[in-house]
């Protein structure tokens, strides 16, 4: 049962060449087991394929487990075996799930019918239904703590929070709806919200432990879009809406470290993210560039900036039916989206940004050249490689361990690159597995892989820890 | 000539006027108009003349003619025609003397307006001519003004359009601003207005908001409920604690600890920073002034040398040197100091990198030096030389082995003793065919050796360092030495071999025991004054010997052999490893080499060891080989 078909696939892994290489991908299935990285051998083997409802499948924190929705069922199963631990029906299909940071209760949201529902993985028998009712429900997510649940209720008139340890309820008035509103630090200690109170925005600063209000500050926004807290939870970053660039940096104390604007007039910010030092914090902006800016303290020196040209390379395509990654020279021409200017949401600008956990590479990707990935070295602060698939990237996702990202593009195919080479991948299996979302195993040993009704899991097997098999990104430039 | 003509002809010409006015006011006489022409066109045709003449004077009118003329001519200033009259009376005679004289006096004034005509002719063409050209000039000068004034008017035509157009852009220029400013003030009022809107907007969502929570919170909603089984303890254990001012503090503290460990944090690095970088400042000046002092010197004797001013500086420096524990201490202080230095060490540096890319460039140039060029050429000599004697060794072995073989030929009939013959011969066949390749190597050896030195020499004579050269010679030396001494020791040992017979072998194992160690001795102190000259290596190598002597009990020539060779080898060894880091290559191979003369020198000496036994009372020929007790 566990793993049944153990497809099992091999690629060569291309060398990456330096700069502007880029690729487009592939696999031929054949039955020989690895793509090998400079020093190592790794076998990708991929489980059965699972049903699946609205892409709900999530690892727990810990690694152990993987929940998984159908229809108004959930599904625990072991990583490992992937035998099916615990099996939950819930009252209504459910269209959200969440594991408690300690990976010891899970919640299923139906905003439908506005409730949510906890189940415990220690004690079958327990269960804790939360219901919301006339007020609505369009959000729902833990507290860092695990024994709270932050619920949004409809028009974002309040944020619930029930406790599971007490009968107590606490609200939060106000609330701001927006891109992200909500943001915890990484320790779990302290939450940050975006509240929109007289006409201006706000963001109040919570104790997570006992909910009291620790700040509470207006910021100097038209429209906040969203908040971020930087990895070390002492920096807070605010940006406006898209109408206004503008990037805001607080200290946990509420004082306004810095302000960020690149340009006025056209759209703005449409993505952030702090790089996992804490250090940089990536800006991508409607006019396709990415600003990547020391957030330092004072206001004057922060500009360490640095604007990413728009393309400079890719790759040509390959046939349909076998699939490659080509390296192409410099200067690639990518397929290009042109924008509906009459439109709301232009599919232009950088819509998704993504940090490697090693602080080496940033993946971003221009909704204006929806095939291709970019892939910075930001040691170097240059364009390492561009990826141009063939078809719209949907998602990509780095590897929690390495530099390693995988990408999805609604096809058949899994797509891997690290800095030693890219390597495309077939999912196996009768009819077609459309890859529309992936998520990671924190141990970047196996990684799911969700289509529109099922999902399978992907097993990485490294003979060696890849750290060393991938070799640093130095090495390859 | 030209200026006197002038000067003169107008004089003439006025005066032939004057004549002429005169003459026809004075007389009226009926050619006087006709001579009147003649003078005035003054184109004396002598035909005209002549006929004139003849018309003039006719039988009747001699008197008349007489008289007229002499009117005329006294009129003109010459002295009368007639002869000075005695009395009023009396009839004047016709003097024939001043007749002639004023003919003449007529013709050469004739002859002499004639020239002058000429001359004014010529002058008249010339300025004819003069005149012409001054007036094409003129003409043409007058064709570029126009030219020029038409350009001219087109020219400031086209500046007129250009300042026109200029005019009519800046006018666009500023309507477009005016546009824009427009523009951006109506977007600036839209958007005011649509904030305002928003607001209001706003305002009467936030009011609705407040409305419908009212009336969910009001409704007493059942449903808004949380069913649990039972409830869960804390993550962390603990019971929630009540709001209160204290945790309120306690919170803030928090807060203030997080954000403090945080700075502390990132002090702590930039400090670690500044160490690492202060240390890598330091260890940059301390180098760099190592390496520029000894270089002091040699600028400073270029007085001119703009480094001149610099090393003073550095001098300091090196006295600041000493001080460096100060600057543990104080970085503020010392961090201006610290800085500047290394500037100026930095600058002091890269003058010199600049001035020793100029002199290899020069020396690029220049090419090889004749030194450099004798150099090789010693060495090519040496190893010449070296190849020969090598050459010599092999004769000889060949020798040796000649006369081994007729000494075998001359069989025996006994049998123990062809017994004992086949025994010595396969020893000394074996031993032969070791020293064959003991040679072998050997050469091979030398051959190695002689490239990587010609190689060596090259690069040597390229960086000029021919002092360096000298141990090498040393070492070449040495081995020729020993090479010689080698040889004559073979002579020696094929000499006992012939001579010496088996009774005698007994005493002369011990003999040649002792005289090998002795012979070892000597050597040793042979070798000793002589590798002098290499420093460091001298003191080490007679602990080699004596080393060698007690673990390698093998015959002296190939523990001796292998002494000299490593001290040759080593002698190189240090010279390259002296010379450049890459000349490290060639070492290694070279002791590489000895490695294995050692393995094989030693080899033999176990083996022959072992059959010592037998072989000690076969011959004398291998007496040196039995050593072993």
């Amino acid at each position: 049962m566990p793993r049944g078909t153990r497809a099992l696939i091999g690629c060569a892994m291309l060398p990456s060449s330096s700069l502007p290489a880029a690729e487009v991908a592939v696999a031929p299935v054949v039955p020989a087991l690895t793509f090998a990285g400079p020093g190592s051998a790794a076998a990708m083997n991929f489980s059965e394929v699972f049903k699946l409802s609205s892409l709900l499948c999530k690892f727990s924190p810990d690694g152990k487990y993987l929940a998984s929705c159908v229809q108004y069922r959930l599904v625990i199963r072991d990583v490992n075996t992937l035998q099916i631990l615990q099996l939950y029906t819930c009252l209504d299909q459910i269209q959200h799930i969440e594991w408690s940071a300690d990976s010891l209760f899970i919640l299923c949201a139906m905003y439908k019918r506005g409730l949510v529902q906890v189940w415990s993985l220690e004690q079958p028998e327990w269960h804790c239904r939360i219901d919301e009712g006339s007020a609505g429900l369009v959000a729902s997510c833990w507290s860092p703590d695990g024994r709270h649940i932050l619920n949004t209720t409809e028009f974002h008139l309040r944020i619930t929070v029930w406790s599971l340890c007490t009968k107590s309820v606490s609200y939060i008035k106000y609330p701001k709806a927006c891109q992200q509103g909500i943001t915890f630090t990484r320790d779990g200690r302290y939450m940050a919200l975006a509240e929109r109170r007289d006409c201006k925005d706000h963001v109040s600063v919570f104790v997570c432990s006992d909910w009291q209000l620790l700040r509470h500050f207006d910021t100097e926004t038209q429209d906040l879009a969203g908040i971020e807290w930087a990895p070390n939870g002492c920096v807070l970053a605010v940006w406006d809406t898209c109408l206004e660039y503008k990037v805001l940096l607080y200290s946990l104390d509420g004082r306004l470290l810095s302000a960020y604007c690149a340009y006025e007039w056209s759209l703005g910010v449409k993505s952030v993210a702090w790089s996992p030092s804490s250090q940089f914090l990536a800006v991508g902006s409607y006019d396709g560039k990415v600003v990547y800016k020391e957030a330092e303290k004072n206001p004057r020196l922060a500009l360490g900036r640095l604007a990413f040209p728009p393309p400079r390379a890719a790759a040509g395509p390959a046939s349909t039916t076998e699939s490659k990654y080509e390296i192409a020279s410099a200067p690639v021409s990518l397929q290009t989206l042109k924008p509906i200017a009459d439109r709301a949401n232009p599919k232009i600008g950088i819509g998704a940004l993504a940090f490697s956990p090693d602080n080496y590479f940033l993946a971003t990707r221009n909704d204006s050249v929806p095939n291709a990935v970019w892939i910075w070295d930001v040691q170097k602060l240059r364009l390492f490689v561009v990826l141009e698939q063939l078809s719209p990237v949907r998602s990509f996702q780095w590897d929690p361990q390495q530099p390693r990202l995988a990408i999805c593009t609604g096809g058949g195919k899994v797509y891997l690159w690290s800095p030693a080479g890219c390597v495309s991948v077939q999912v196996p299996g009768e009819g077609d597995f459309q890859v529309l979302s992936l998520c990671w195993h924190f141990s970047g040993d196996s990684l799911a892989l969700l289509s529109k009704d099922h999902f399978c899991l992907c097993f990485l097997e490294t003979e060696e820890r890849v750290g060393t098999a991938f070799g640093r990104p130095g090495d390859h430039t | 000539m030209g200026e006197w003509m002038t000067v003169t002809d107008p004089d003439l010409s006025s005066e032939n006027k004057n004549i002429c006015q005169y003459t026809s006011e004075t007389k009226m006489s009926p050619s006087s108009l006709y001579s009147q022409q003649v003078l005035c066109s003054s184109i004396p045709l002598s035909k005209n003349v002549h006929s004139f003449f003849s018309a003039f004077c006719t039988e009747e009118n001699i008197e008349q003619s007489i008289s007229y003329l002499d009117q005329e001519l006294t009129t003109f200033g010459f002295p009368s025609l007639y002869e000075e009259s005695k009395g009023k009376d009396t009839k004047r005679e016709l003097n024939i003397v001043a007749v002639l004289n004023c003919m003449n006096e007529l013709l050469v004034l004739q002859r002499k307006n004639l020239l002058a005509q000429e001359n004014v002719e010529t002058q008249n063409l010339k300025l004819g001519s003069d005149m012409d050209h001054l007036q094409n000039c003129y003409a043409k000068l007058k064709e570029q003004l126009e030219t020029s004034r038409r350009e001219m008017i087109g020219l400031q035509e086209r500046d007129r359009q250009l300042q026109c157009k200029n005019r009519n852009l800046h006018q666009l220029l500023k309507n477009e601003k005016d546009e824009v400013q427009k523009l951006q003030n109506i977007i600036a009022s839209r958007a005011t207005q649509y904030n305002h809107d928003m607001k209001r907007k706003e305002r009467e969502y936030n009011k609705l908001k407040e409305r419908l929570h009212q009336l969910v919170m009001n409704k007493k909603d059942k449903k808004i409920a949380m069913e649990v089984l039972n409830y869960v303890g804390r993550a962390d254990g603990k019971r929630g604690s009540w709001r209160t001012g204290k945790t309120e503090a306690r919170n803030e503290d928090e807060m203030y600890k997080i954000l403090l460990n945080d700075y502390e944090y990132r002090q702590k690095q930039i400090l670690m920073e500044n160490a690492e970088l202060k240390k890598v400042l330091q260890q940059m000046k301390k180098e760099m002034i190592s390496l520029l002092s000894p270089q002091k010197q040699k600028p400073r004797e270029r007085a001119d040398d703009s480094t001149g001013t610099v090393i003073s500086d550095a001098e300091e420096d090196a006295g600041e040197l000493s001080r460096e524990s100060m600057w543990d201490l104080s970085c503020e202080t010392v961090r201006e100091q610290l800085t500047n230095s290394i500037r100026k060490q930095w600058r002091i540096l890269k003058s010199h990198v600049e001035k020793l890319d100029n002199q290899v460039s020069k020396v690029h140039l220049e090419g090889f030096n004749d030194e450099d060029v004798i150099s090789r050429q010693d060495h090519e000599q040496e190893t010449e030389k070296l190849e020969l004697e090598i050459q010599q060794c092999k004769e000889m072995i060949k020798t040796q082995q000649q006369l081994l073989q007729q000494q075998l030929a001359t069989a025996c009939d006994d049998d123990t003793t062809s017994l004992l013959r086949d025994c010595y011969l396969l020893e000394e066949k074996e031993r032969l065919k070791e020293e064959w390749s003991l040679f072998k190597e050997q050469k091979k050896n030398f051959e190695k050796e002689r490239r990587s030195f010609t190689e060596a020499a090259i690069r040597l004579g390229l960086e000029k360092t021919i002092s360096i050269h000298y141990p090498l010679w040393v070492g070449f030396l040495l081995r020729k030495a020993f090479e010689e001494e080698r040889a004559s020791w073979l002579k020696q040992q094929f000499l006992n071999m012939t001579t010496f017979d088996h009774q005698n072998s007994e005493n002369m194992k011990l003999f040649s025991a002792f005289s090998g160690s002795s012979d070892r001795d000597s050597l040793t102190v042979h070798s000793r004054p002589r590798q002098k000259k290499p420093h460091g290596v001298s003191n080490g190598s007679p602990v080699r010997t004596s080393k060698l002597t007690k673990s390698l009990p093998a015959s002296p020539s190939t523990s001796d052999f292998c002494q000299t060779r490593s001290c040759a080898s080593e002698h190189s060894s240090i010279n390259v490893l002296n010379i450049t880091p890459e000349e490290t290559k060639p070492n290694p191979v070279g002791r590489e080499g000895t490695n294995q003369k050692w393995s094989r020198a030693s080899r033999p000496a176990s083996q022959e060891g072992c059959y010592s036994g037998r072989s000690s009372t076969c011959t004398n020929s291998h007496v040196e080989k039995d050593d072993l007790p």
